[in-house]
């Protein structure tokens, strides 16, 4: 039952960056005592969690465990949702992001999403990127919405692949184009934040490592938060873990000490691939 | 009346055989039904098609055959004195009243002795043939069922064979359907080109007078008959911008609105209502049209000193607009529900608010949808025909005016056609003419709807 952590364990030994020490971090979003209830049903539990600047954080737990719901409080997507509560404190920069007079319009600006499906608008590429700088009215100009797509394209690596067929739709692109596509289309934004819902879940192999490595890019410029099902993908993009079962937060660590050493039992089943 | 109660005793057959191959089968089975290769009921339903098919199959050829063998030999049998050296027509006329005093009924001519012994032979050849008629029908049953029955034994595909006929069935009933529609476009295409021949083409295409009164004599006055069809396409394209003009943004807003804003509780309720306008008789829209909505605009345009016609193109074109606002939007909700919450989602993830969203993402995700919506509700509205015919008036005016009288292709069709009438003459048959003019167009609009809905659809899963 140990191939589970081996693989995990090639993986982390794989990883190429060096994990920096956290101690000197910034932390970008703070959350404590964080619970969420849709209608009676208390989904999300006591939840104190610190996600740091230009880390990668990586949730993960059994389907069902709530980590979801926690990434779609921290750009306040949950409203959307009309049975669905979320009490406690979320600082984004000391700001909280529940006060009243908070413009979520600004705050999902700062805190872009990546969706578990590709999910580009049914409008060329060009549009798809340009999308946000237009709707917040970033862009003065057409030569700078064109520098925007360019350069969101650009750090998402697909301009060398649709650089000759911007006017086409998005949606014609293939699975992991699309990805990364929604990843530039959020990027076009400038967020500070990025939230990634299981981004490589209907990717293939080859799609996924592109997305993975994109990630590891990106990390030098956004803070990223990623729920994930692959604890390999976990290992591999990560720099911190958190461990959601059953809507608590049961373990949160630096993600090499998480994957050789999880201190809880729940965290060391699932890992082992023991449940989950 | 007798024909339908031999179609029962068929009936009657085939149930029997039903019963008898499935009890045969079982007997056949050895009281084993799991040796046959078949369910017992399949070879049952064997039976009864092999009794009910050919059975009435015979009586439909019957029924085509024997009046004409009737005819030609009653007519045969005619002294020359009677027949001579009549044309079709008259021979057609005798052969009538032949039928007519065979039936009791009133005869148009002195009845001489050799037209009664005409009319006796009728009664008898009719009478000879509806018996002999029923024999071979039952005959042809009972063979079948024999047939059938000698057929059954564990090994006959019965089920292969059931599906198979079945599947016959159903392409003949569809063939049906197809054929009688495309029997009617055939007539249409006829009888207007009949008009044609009285009445050039450009004409009626390009003429810009319409007054379909022909005279009976030549010195009739008043009765020009001129056949120049524009006013009546220039009417039908007012009333119908109109229509649309009312329906398209109120049924597109409410579409919206029900779709992306109501709350389910209020979506719940108030969409069957919506839906409840289409299924009012449009003769109440009618003369709801012509009763209040064109008097109130008559009276509102005296007020701020315009002159408006009581029977106006605004009335009749605003009340059908009311009248298809929920083709648009049952349509649109539809097409505006389908596209995938995901893309909502995306565009709330990238700081856009509601109205962004539905304007910039769901509406042109849902554009091809919309558009065939539309379009539908388009042709339905140049088809509209009651609406018209009590709100819109008969005076073929060529005006854009849409404070003033129009008629429409189809008002013209109905006055060309109401009333008794001569089925040759040019009047008449411009109606044919018109109908193809209509046809032609709808099924242009509906062919487009369709075919935009298809291309743009966005494959979503």
């Amino acid at each position: 039952m140990n191939d589970g952590t081996q693989a995990v364990e090639q993986a982390l030994s794989e990883s190429s960056t060096p994990k920096p020490a956290t101690e000197t971090k910034h932390v970008k979003i703070l959350n404590r005592d964080v619970n969420v209830f849709y209608g009676e049903k208390h989904a999300l539990k006591h939840v104190d969690l610190d996600i740091y600047e230009h880390e990668v954080t990586a949730l993960i737990g059994p389907s069902g465990c709530g980590k979801s719901t926690f990434l779609r409080c921290l750009n306040r997507m949950n409203d959307v949702i009309d049975s669905c509560r979320v009490a406690g404190t979320i600082e984004i920069d000391q700001t909280d992001i529940y006060t009243s007079g908070l413009d979520v319009v600004q705050l999902r600006a700062r805190v872009g999403m990546v969706f578990q499906k590709p999910n580009p608008f049914p409008k060329s590429i060009f549009d798809n990127v340009a999308y946000g700088p237009r709707i917040h009215g970033t862009a003065q100009n057409k030569s700078e919405v064109e520098e925007i797509v360019r350069t969101s394209l650009e750090r998402a690596g697909l301009w060398k692949e649709v650089h000759d067929r911007l006017d086409q739709p998005g949606t014609g692109l293939s699975g992991g184009q699309q990805q990364r596509l929604c990843i530039a289309r959020a990027i076009a934004v400038n967020p500070e934040v990025i939230l990634m819902d299981e981004p490589c879940s209907a990717l293939d192999p080859i799609a996924t490592a592109k997305i993975e490595e994109l990630i590891d890019e990106l990390r030098e410029n956004y803070t990223i938060v990623i729920v994930t099902h692959s604890m390999q993908q976990a290992a591999r993009v990560s720099q911190r873990t958190a461990f959601f079962h059953l809507g608590d937060l049961v373990e949160v660590d630096q993600t090499d000490s998480m994957f050789t050493n999880p201190k809880d039992s729940r965290t060391q089943g699932y890992i082992t691939g023991r449940f989950g | 009346m007798q024909t339908l109660i031999l179609i029962f005793v068929v009936l009657g057959l085939a149930t029997i055989g039903y019963m008898s191959g499935r009890g045969r089968a079982i007997l056949v089975s050895g009281g084993a039904p799991k040796t046959l290769h078949s369910l017992p009921s399949y070879y049952g339903t064997y039976s009864a098609f092999w009794i009910a098919i050919p059975a009435l199959l015979v009586l439909t050829i019957w029924l085509f055959i024997e009046p004409k063998l009737i005819q030609a030999w009653v007519m045969g049998g005619l002294p020359d004195s009677l027949t001579g050296d009549l044309a079709a027509d008259r021979l057609g006329l005798l052969l009538n009243d032949i039928r007519n005093l065979a039936s009791g009924n009133i005869v148009s001519r002195d009845v001489d002795p050799a037209l009664q012994a005409a009319a006796d032979r009728l009664i008898t050849l009719q009478a000879a043939g509806f018996w002999l008629m029923v024999a071979l029908v039952v005959l042809v049953g009972i063979g079948g069922f024999l047939l059938a029955r000698s057929r059954i034994t564990p090994d006959l595909r019965a089920r292969n064979s059931v599906e198979r006929t079945v599947n016959i069935i159903l392409i003949i009933s569809s063939l049906i359907a197809i054929l009688t529609t495309v029997g009617i476009v055939f007539s249409l295409i006829f009888e207007s080109f009949r008009f044609f021949v009285q009445v050039p083409f450009y004409e009626f295409l390009f003429g810009l007078n319409w007054s379909p009164q022909t005279a009976l004599r030549a010195d009739q006055v008043g009765s020009s008959g001129a056949f120049g069809a524009v006013p009546l396409f220039m009417g039908t394209l007012l009333i119908t911008l109109i229509a649309m003009a009312v329906a398209a943004p109120i049924g597109l807003m409410s579409a919206v609105y029900m779709a992306e804003y109501a709350d389910p509780r209020f979506r719940a309720i108030a969409k069957p209502l919506l839906e409840v306008l289409a299924g009012i008789p449009t003769v109440v829209y009618g003369f709801f049209a012509a009763l209040t909505v064109a008097p109130f605009f008559r009276n509102t345009g005296e007020a701020i000193g315009l002159d408006v016609a009581s029977e106006s193109a605004l009335a009749a074109g605003v009340v059908m607009g009311i009248m298809i606002i929920p083709f648009v939007s049952s349509l649109s909700d539809d097409v505006i529900n389908a596209v995938p919450q995901s893309l909502r989602d995306g565009s709330y993830g990238l700081g856009a608010t509601k109205s962004e969203t539905i304007r910039s993402v769901v509406v042109p995700a849902a554009l091809p949808g919309i558009v065939g919506a539309l379009l539908l509700a388009t042709s339905r509205a140049i088809g509209e025909t009651m609406i018209v015919v009590m709100a819109a008036g008969l005076a073929a005016n060529l005006t854009l005016n849409p404070l003033e009288a129009v008629t429409t292709v189809t008002v013209q069709i109905v006055t060309l056609l109401v009333g008794d009438q001569e089925f040759d003459s040019a009047k008449t048959l411009s109606a044919f003419a018109l109908g193809l003019v209509l046809f032609i167009v709808t099924l242009a609009l509906n062919v487009i709807a369709l075919s935009v809905v298809r291309k743009y659809r966005e494959k979503y899963d």
